[in-house]
């Protein structure tokens, strides 16, 4: 499965710096363990994320080996105007996620 | 012996039985008080708790129906959130058709096997761990509130013998850390009272959600004794006694353990 929890909050006041939280369900197997055989376990990890608001990219990520399992990621931005902010991850084996989120600027 | 020195053997001998007893009741903690501000900051907040993932994916396979019954656990208990508030708290409970207490898992795989006509799912599983948690979240801040009656006293009996008897290579209790040596370190961590309030947790160890029983199976292979297989007689007569030794506090589940 898949799943993330997003959290940005749902109104702001322009100029104001707003917390955007995202939790996303992933192994993060390292490449570097072995099995009970002794065989590697293949590398499977998320490469990359980004965050973009109303299409402009406001923050990017390179994620590499032992970083944790379930990758946590909290950045801020300012809110500038209403629309839609798109987070996505991608990574290893073909893992893509796409979320998104709205937010209210007054 | 004068009577002085009598009486100080006596007080002497008390003592050391009385550091061996059962923690008191006023003094019981929560794994989460021995946990660093971190990361009771990640247990206290929803959108950074990972366990919170596997509570995403309960959730909607309660509304997936299965099985050749073709039936959804929300189709015979509908909103869990309510439904479903306390029953974490109860468990291990008396099942009549076994005569026996079950966990939460094992009732799950009954309802599947009972009404869903679906296959068991296996100790450990994603699914599985994604159903306990979802339906343990609904008891969070509840009082752990197992049933004692004449049925269920043998079984915790049973759980409380094995608590206290040493086994493994090391000849260890349970109770030796748990009762006599709580709130000391052990390599780096602080030992904590035992009493599971948040399961299935999430264990940053594990990078990922585990149950009771894995737990109690870590530690068995800690002091080197052979551990129970999931969901023997031995481990949830274990359970159940943990749980009457915490009844009353609060459940945390799913909680995030070091």
């Amino acid at each position: 499965m898949a799943g993330a929890l997003i959290n940005v909050p749902e109104r702001a006041k322009r100029g104001e710096i707003v917390e955007i939280k995202t939790l996303i369900s992933h192994p993060m197997e390292t490449g570097y363990r072995r099995n009970q055989s002794g065989a590697r376990v293949e590398r499977d990890i998320i490469r990359l994320f980004v965050a973009t608001y109303n299409g402009t990219e406001i923050f990017r990520a390179e994620l590499h080996p032992a970083i944790t399992a379930n990758p946590f990621i909290v950045f801020s931005t300012v809110a500038t105007e209403s629309g839609t902010l798109t987070f996505k991850w991608t990574g290893d084996n073909a893992f893509s996620v796409t979320e998104s989120a709205s937010i209210t600027v007054d | 012996m004068t009577p002085l020195r009598g009486l100080w053997a006596v007080i002497l001998l008390t003592a050391t039985a009385a550091f061996a007893a059962e923690i008191p009741r006023a003094e019981r903690r929560s794994g989460y008080d021995f946990m660093s501000r971190e990361t009771r900051a990640m247990q206290d907040d929803d959108t950074a708790n990972p366990a919170m993932l596997w509570v995403l994916e309960g959730e909607a396979l309660w509304r997936r129906q299965v099985g050749a019954a073709g039936r959804a656990c929300a189709d015979c208990h509908g909103d869990a959130r309510t439904t479903m508030k306390g029953v974490a708290a109860r468990h291990p409970a008396f099942d009549a058709a076994r005569g026996r207490p079950v966990t939460l898992e094992q009732r799950i795989n009954g309802c599947r096997a009972e009404r869903q006509q679906a296959p068991p799912l296996a100790y450990e599983s994603r699914e599985l761990l994604a159903l306990t948690a979802y339906v343990a979240r609904q008891s969070r801040g509840l009082p752990i509130d197992v049933t004692i009656d004449a049925r269920t006293q043998p079984f915790v009996d049973a759980g409380r013998a094995t608590f206290y008897r040493r086994q493994g290579q090391l000849n260890l209790a349970c109770s030796q850390c748990h009762d006599d040596n709580w709130g000391r370190q052990l390599a780096g961590n602080a030992i904590p009272q035992a009493h599971p309030t948040g399961y299935p947790i999430y264990r940053l160890e594990w990078q990922g959600v585990g149950s009771l029983e894995r737990r109690l199976r870590g530690c068995l292979v800690g002091i080197r004794a052979e551990p129970y297989e999931f969901g023997a007689a031995d481990l949830v007569d274990l359970e159940l006694y943990l749980m009457s030794r915490a009844a009353g506090m609060k459940m945390d589940a799913p909680a995030i353990r070091p």
